[in-house]
C-alpha cells in the first residue's frame, strides 16, 4: 500500500472536463483526505460519474490537475493502487463469479496462494461465497453488481473510487457493505463513493455535494446538518441548493 | 508487457470460449461439412486437389477474423477493457492474450479440418501434411489479428459482423482461388500482392505441389506474420488508457 501521510488521497486544482460540447466540470478544486469515506453526492447528471473518472485517470480533461496518493492521475505507478468499480457492472458474463475475481485479482500481481486465499476473501466480503461458481449472467442484477465490486476488492487497492455501489441491493446488504466500507477505511485504505441516496451520507466521514459540476459543499455530515438547520441529509440538500440559487440570482 | 499476464489473459479468453459450446462446435464442425461438399461437388475432377488446401487456408482466417472482432468489441462495449486498462495489464498483453487463445482454437479447427480434408475427403498432398497445420494456424492468427483491428472501427455488433464482408471478401476474390493471380488484370494482381491472404493461399498451394515447399513456404508466411505484427500494431494504439 502506498504511503498515505501527506493526509490526502486526491488533490484536484482548477478541473475543467467538457464532455462532447456539454462543460460538466467548468472548474473543479478539492482536496479528499485519506483512510476515509468519503462521499460524492449529488442529482444525476452533477458531474459524478465524470469527477470519479478524472481521479481514476480514465477521462481526458481540459485542465487542471489531478493528484492521486501523490502521482498525477493515471500514472502507471497507480494501477495497481487504485480500483474503480463502474456503475454498471464491467466483468464478463460467460465467465463465472470465481473466475471473473481470480482474473481480476490476477492482472494486478496476485499469484498462487495469495491469489485464491484473496478471492475466497472477497466471495465472503460480497456474500457471493455459495454463487461461486455460477456463470455471472445466470445472476441477479444486485449479484452482478456486486461480482464487479469484487473485481476491485480483490486486489485490496490503497483508494477505491465506488460509483453508485448500493444502488438495487436490498438493505441487509447495503448495511453489510458500508460495514466493509468503514473497516477498509479504519485499515487505511481511502474510500470515494457516490451515492444519490441521501441517506448513505450519514454513513461517510466526509461529503462532497456536487451540482451542475460545482462543489456546492464539502464538510463532515454532522456539519451539513448543523449549517443547514436540518436533521435528515435530504432536506439539507435541499437546502443547500435552493440557497446556492438565491444566491445565484442575487449576484445576476 | 508480462508472457504471465499474457497467459492469464488468454486462459480467461478461451475458458470465455469454453462456456459457449455451441460456437466450439462451429469453429470445428462446419469447416469439415464445407470441404466435404466442395470434394463432393467436383468428385471425379482435379479441381478440388487444386482448391482443396486453399480452402483450409482461407477458414481459420474468415472464423476468427469474426469471433475475435465481437469478442473484442462486447469486450470494448461492456466496460471491461476500460477496467483493464485501469490495471497493470498492458495493451500489448491484452492483444496477445486474444491472438494466443484464438490461435489455439485456430489449431483445434486445422487439425480437424486437415484431418478430414485428407483422409475422408483423398486430398492429394505432395508436400508434409504438418506444414498445412502451421500455415492454416497462422492464417487463424492473421484473421485474429485483423479481427482485432476491424472492432475498433465497430460502433455496433451489425457492424462488426459486416466487416467481414468487407475487410475479408476482397482478399477471397483476389487470392488466386478463382483464376491464377498472375492471369487477372496488372492492377488487380498489384492489389493481390498487398493483400496477406493471398500469402497464405500460395503458402497453401505450393504444400500440395512440392515435395520440399518449405524455403517457398517459409517466405509466404513470413509475409503473412509481417500482416499479423502490423495489424497487432496498429490495433493497440486503438486502446486508448483515457477516453472524452
Amino acid at each position: 500500500m502506498m504511503n498515505n501521510a501527506e493526509g490526502s488521497a486526491v488533490v484536484i486544482a482548477g478541473l475543467r472536463v467538457l464532455r462532447g460540447r456539454h462543460l460538466v466540470l467548468p472548474d473543479l478544486s478539492l482536496h479528499l483526505p485519506a483512510g476515509q469515506v468519503v462521499g460524492l453526492l449529488g442529482p444525476s447528471g452533477s458531474g459524478k460519474t465524470t469527477l470519479m473518472r478524472a481521479i481514476v485517470g480514465v477521462q481526458v480533461i481540459e485542465g487542471g490537475t489531478v493528484t492521486v496518493l501523490g502521482h498525477p492521475a493515471g500514472s502507471a505507478s497507480l494501477r495497481r493502487e487504485v480500483g474503480y468499480v463502474t456503475q454498471s457492472p464491467s466483468v464478463y458474463g460467460d465467465l463465472s463469479v470465481r473466475d471473473n475475481i481470480r482474473y481480476f485479482g490476477r492482472v494486478v500481481g496476485l499469484t498462487g496462494a495469495a491469489l485464491t486465499e484473496a478471492v475466497d476473501r472477497t466471495l465472503v466480503e460480497v456474500d457471493l461465497t455459495r454463487h461461486a461458481d455460477q456463470l455471472v449472467q445466470d445472476l441477479s442484477g444486485g449479484q452482478e453488481s456486486r461480482v464487479s465490486l469484487a473485481a476491485a476488492l480483490v486486489g485490496r487497492p490503497t483508494l477505491l473510487v465506488l460509483d453508485e455501489p448500493t444502488v438495487g441491493l436490498d438493505p441487509v446488504l447495503r448495511r453489510d457493505l458500508w460495514a466493509l466500507f468503514r473497516r477498509l477505511a479504519d485499515a487505511g485504505h481511502s474510500l470515494i463513493v457516490s451515492s444519490h441516496v441521501m441517506d448513505e451520507a450519514s454513513r461517510c466521514d466526509r461529503l462532497v455535494l456536487l451540482r451542475e459540476g460545482v462543489v456546492l459543499a464539502d464538510l463532515t455530515p454532522d456539519e451539513l446538518l448543523a449549517r443547514t438547520h436540518t436533521t435528515d441529509p435530504d432536506a439539507a440538500f435541499l437546502a443547500l441548493v435552493d440557497a446556492a440559487q438565491r444566491s445565484q440570482e442575487a449576484a445576476s | 508487457m508480462n508472457p504471465a499476464l499474457t497467459l492469464a489473459t488468454a486462459a480467461r479468453v478461451l475458458r470465455q470460449v469454453r462456456t459457449d459450446r455451441r460456437t466450439i462446435a462451429l469453429i470445428v464442425v462446419v469447416p469439415c461439412v464445407l470441404i466435404g461438399l466442395l470434394a463432393w461437388m467436383f468428385s471425379g475432377t482435379p479441381v478440388f486437389d487444386r482448391t482443396g488446401a486453399a480452402i483450409l487456408g482461407i477458414f481459420p482466417m474468415t472464423v476468427l477474423f469474426v469471433v475475435t472482432s465481437v469478442a473484442t468489441l462486447r469486450e470494448r462495449q461492456s466496460g471491461t477493457l476500460e477496467r483493464l486498462l485501469t490495471t497493470p495489464l498492458g495493451k500489448g498483453d491484452f492483444m496477445l492474450g486474444y491472438a494466443v487463445a484464438f490461435a489455439v482454437l485456430g489449431t483445434l479447427q486445422a487439425l480437424v479440418a486437415t484431418a478430414f480434408a485428407v483422409w475422408v475427403c483423398g486430398l492429394d498432398v505432395a508436400g508434409p501434411l504438418w506444414l498445412l497445420v502451421v500455415v492454416a494456424v497462422v492464417d487463424a492468427l492473421l484473421g485474429s489479428a485483423l479481427g482485432l483491428l476491424a472492432s475498433a472501427f465497430a460502433r455496433t455488433e451489425f457492424q462488426a459482423v459486416q466487416f467481414m464482408p468487407a475487410f475479408i471478401f476482397p482478399q477471397f476474390l483476389l487470392c488466386g482461388l478463382f483464376i491464377a493471380r498472375d492471369q487477372m488484370p496488372d492492377v488487380l494482381h498489384w492489389v493481390s500482392n498487398v493483400l496477406p491472404l493471398s500469402y497464405a493461399v500460395d503458402a497453401m498451394k505450393t504444400i500440395t505441389t512440392e515435395t520440399d515447399p518449405y524455403g517457398t513456404v517459409g517466405a509466404d508466411l513470413a509475409v503473412v506474420g509481417g500482416f499479423i505484427v502490423l495489424a497487432l500494431a496498429l490495433a493497440s494504439l486503438t486502446l486508448s488508457r483515457r477516453s472524452r
